[in-house]
């Protein structure tokens, strides 16, 4: 019993909203949740967007965001109610038992501080150390954690270390005062899978190592697996199922949860390349205004007709530089474009309207790619106006027979952004870039920012849609799942150059070229101690080599 | 070269430009007013001949731009030139106004730049409360009120019923330290009250915009105390827009101080101008629009380069 560090009983998390022209209202977001945590072990906080786990996750600090409170239940740590303790002894508990690491560790850095100044500062002022033990502390953590030169790496500024760097450094600002619970909140989500798998190990083994207890919230299961002791699902603020990682990953019992577990599970047929492909892109290298480097290096690559091309790298590989040059915002220095066999003006102002209506974008954000004073009809009738010009009940069929493509119907064609969900807001976006009836789509990161559920139905949808209107994609991605789940081709660019490009089963079986090899080792996979097995393998290569 | 090097002479050459700019600005639009020197000197009755005659005495038939070169070069070597009025050395009468101004302006900045921080502090630390309110009241009261009335209630007030500090701002040379700062406590605490709402409303503005940052978020999970999140980890990110208010405040005390100087008396800047521009005297108003345009651009390069050395992407880069 002495063992159970964190006990939360029945908590209840209210929140107030403001709707758009009625009264503010209050509303519960997580609905009586309880569970155990003892110590030296870790919980897995899993869902999707809206689930409650990162409030549940800063509950166990009494800390709410925004206009989040927490409205009833218990929250005990090291034996006592935290909720309803004082507020000087709710700031000993932050910082000093409980800390805290973010998902974007740039954004949580104070960019005017040393960091090494923000990672002793908790311990110093809690008085656990002084500020020389802190400091020593810090440099075993850094070094621990497999940062570069960590005896100096703390006088940096957070602007001067890597965005994987940072992370592992908000790691370290989180034991750094021997907490005895680190909450960890979707740590690795924002990096690049060769970086994430780097940062999930120093995570692990700082966690072994200190014998910390921790609370490790995410929405990739994946992910979770590799770390947790157990995992409890959520959804909109209610526990799905609660058992030992192995019971939830090998036997799960619920619905939802079996739903998680077996995600991405679309197959798709390649198609062989057809003789006249849609799309040619022929030696282009291009680079930005004031910088005297190049961004993409002679990429070549082809999409035919009804098929896709996936275009996956990582964070600054040029794949969104080459979605850019292909439309025309980007001029490139050198090469050619041939779209539908002619040859495009290299930019924007010098193509046609028909250039523009058959060469059609879907972006990343849905929420900012639509002007949210206009309604679903507007928005996906203006194409319809613009290159048919089509006007009254002939516009209105044509925009219910999209929506009814999109499988949203007639009844959202007066609704305004903000009244729909993530996925239905990129609907709208796929129906508005079909209704220009184009020979090509560029899909830029469209189902990054959404939950995987959700994903899945997008990536669903775009296959019918390419088999019904016989659309070519041009798919940009950094996840390999998606990836395997749609494409006919693959081209993989790393630092501005395709360094691995052909059809999908030849890209994806070996022998493969060094970085492919990396890329796709790096993909999460669902079943216990991938991770170690990954590492370990690698460790032998290097040590082979 | 370190970009900061880089950076901080680019704005001081570009000060320097807009400075020539404004010269000749202000220049040409004394150029364009009706009636020059001359006129002004003889008065509306003058004889055509009589005018003539000054003009050719005084140089004013040559071209505009020359005149403007010989008056620029003078500038530049210290000679500002002769008030028509008196006759006077320009530069030598305003030597001790414009001391005079600097010492009112200096003081005046001395209590209300660190006042206006540490109210728009603590309206931060308690926003939305009372004390927040309370703050936002009484500054925008005094902001609201023109100076002169606030001037002539304290001097009533004060100074009158209470017998406190003098009435009048009166300084000369032989008066010791303690005496002149004890004839412009009036003037000071008038200035304080007009300038402190619109710093202290800015440096809350800019310090609750930071203070929805993560980083705010994390400070606050490390159990920091709320005034040690603001003062140590909001503030510091927000000094760039608040020193660039308080150089615009700084640059209305010395540039906008007029009506208090006149309400006051004191022997200052803004009263020696409004003296000459009642009486025409074209070359003391175009030096005093140069020397305030001088500390303008010089308090608005400062903003800039203090928000350029705050910036720490800047100060250390990668």
């Amino acid at each position: 019993m002495s063992d159970t560090l964190l006990k939360v009983r029945d908590l209840k998390i209210g929140a107030t909203v403001y709707p758009p022209g009625e009264k503010p209202r209050d509303i519960e977001i997580v609905h009586g949740v309880s569970f155990d945590l003892e110590r030296g072990k870790v919980l897995g906080l899993i869902g999707e967007s809206g689930a409650g786990k990162s409030t549940i996750g800063l509950a166990s600090m009494a800390y709410g965001r925004g206009g989040v409170k927490i409205t009833g239940g218990e929250v005990w740590v090291n034996g006592r109610d935290i909720l309803k303790t004082s507020l000087s002894d709710i700031r000993k508990l932050r910082g000093g038992e409980v800390t805290y690491v973010s998902q974007s560790a740039a954004a949580s850095f104070n960019p005017a501080k040393r960091i090494m100044d923000q990672v002793v500062e908790a311990a110093v002022e809690k008085k656990k150390f002084t500020r020389k033990e802190a400091e020593a502390r810090a440099r075993e953590l850094f070094a621990k954690l497999g940062l570069p030169d960590p005896d100096n790496i703390g006088n940096r500024y957070p602007h001067q270390v890597s965005g994987g760097q940072l992370q592992r450094c908000m790691t370290a600002l989180a034991l750094c005062p021997e907490p005895d619970l680190v909450v960890f909140d979707e740590p690795t989500t924002a990096l690049d899978v060769t970086t994430q798998i780097d940062v999930l190990m120093a995570i692990k083994e700082a966690i072994r190592d200190t014998g910390v207890a921790a609370l490790y919230i995410t929405h990739d299961l994946a992910v979770v697996a590799q770390v947790s002791d157990d995992i409890m699902v959520l959804r909109m603020g209610d526990t799905v199922e609660y058992g030992t990682t192995d019971q939830i990953i090998n036997n799960p019992q619920e619905e939802y949860t079996k739903a998680l577990v077996s995600v991405r599970s679309i197959e798709h047929e390649e198609k062989q390349p057809t003789p006249e492909p849609v799309l040619q892109v022929d030696g282009i290298t291009a680079r930005y205004k004031g910088l005297n480097f190049d961004v993409l290096h002679n990429v070549n690559v082809e999409v035919h007709p009804g098929q896709t091309l996936a275009v996956v790298g990582e964070s600054g590989s040029g794949k969104s530089t080459l979605a850019r040059v292909i439309t025309g915002l980007l001029p490139p220095r050198d090469g050619e474009i041939t779209f539908a066999g002619r040859k495009l003006s290299p930019d924007l102002a010098g193509r046609s309207r028909e250039d523009l209506r058959e060469l059609q974008m879907i972006y990343q954000m849905a929420d900012v790619a639509m002007n949210p004073r206009q309604t679903v009809g507007t928005i996906i009738g203006r194409p319809l106006e613009f290159y048919f010009n089509m006007r009254g009940a002939e516009k209105r069929k044509r925009i219910v027979e999209l929506l009814d493509e999109i499988e949203l119907g007639e009844g959202f064609i007066d609704r305004y952004p903000a009244e729909l969900s993530g996925g239905q807001k990129q609907r709208v976006c796929i129906a508005r870039a079909l209704a220009a009836k184009p020979r090509m789509i560029i899909c830029d990161e469209v189902t990054s920012a959404l939950d995987p559920l959700v994903a899945d139905g997008i990536l669903k949808l775009l296959l019918d849609l390419q088999k019904i209107e016989d659309v070519a994609y041009l798919f940009i991605t950094h996840d390999l799942a998606t990836v395997r789940a749609i494409s006919d081709s693959i081209a993989v660019m790393y630092q501005g150059r395709v360094v691995r490009y052909g059809p999908k089963s030849q890209v994806l079986s070996p022998p493969f070229d060094d970085y492919t090899d990396l890329l796709l080792s790096s993909v999460p996979e669902m079943h216990l101690g991938w991770l170690e097995e990954v590492v370990a393998h690698r460790k032998m290569e290097s040590a082979g080599n | 070269m370190h970009p900061i090097i880089k950076l901080v002479s680019q704005r001081i050459a570009l000060g320097l430009l807009l400075l020539f700019g404004a010269s000749a600005l202000i220049f040409g639009l004394t150029e364009a007013l009706p009636g020059d020197a001359a006129q002004a000197v003889l008065g509306q009755s003058a004889t055509p001949e009589a005018l003539a005659n000054l003009r050719e005495e005084m140089g004013l038939n040559r071209l505009a731009l020359t005149r403007y070169a010989e008056w620029l070069t003078g500038i530049l070597h210290g000679d500002l030139g002769t008030s028509l009025t008196n006759g006077l050395d320009i530069a030598e009468s305003v030597g001790s106004r414009l001391g005079n101004t600097l010492f009112l302006a200096f003081w005046a900045a001395l209590v209300s730049v660190p006042l206006a921080i540490f109210l728009g502090l603590l309206a931060v630390r308690y926003r939305n409360r009372w004390p927040d309110k309370l703050i936002s009241a009484v500054t925008l009261t005094t902001i609201s009120i023109p100076e002169f009335l606030i001037g002539y209630v304290l001097v009533y007030f004060v100074a009158v019923k209470l017998g406190m500090f003098s009435p009048l701002a009166m300084i000369n040379d032989s008066m010791s330290f303690w005496q002149k700062l004890n004839a412009i406590a009036l003037p000071v605490i008038v200035l304080t009250m007009v300038v402190l709402a619109h710093m202290m409303r800015m440096t809350r503005a800019a310090i609750l915009n930071v203070m929805q940052s993560a980083y705010v978020e994390t400070a606050e999970l490390k159990g920091l105390s709320n005034f040690k999140v603001i003062w140590r980890h909001a503030f510091p990110n927000a000094i760039a827009p608040i020193v660039n208010v308080v150089m615009l405040n700084l640059a209305y005390l010395v540039v906008g101080v007029v009506v208090v100087e006149v309400v006051f008396v004191y022997p200052g800047m803004g009263q020696y101008l409004v003296d000459h521009v009642t009486k025409r005297d074209v070359p003391v108003v175009l030096a005093c629009g140069v020397i305030f345009a001088a500390i303008y651009i010089g308090l608005n390069m400062v903003a800039d380069i203090v928000a350029i050395l705050a910036n720490p992407r800047l100060r250390h880069p990668k």
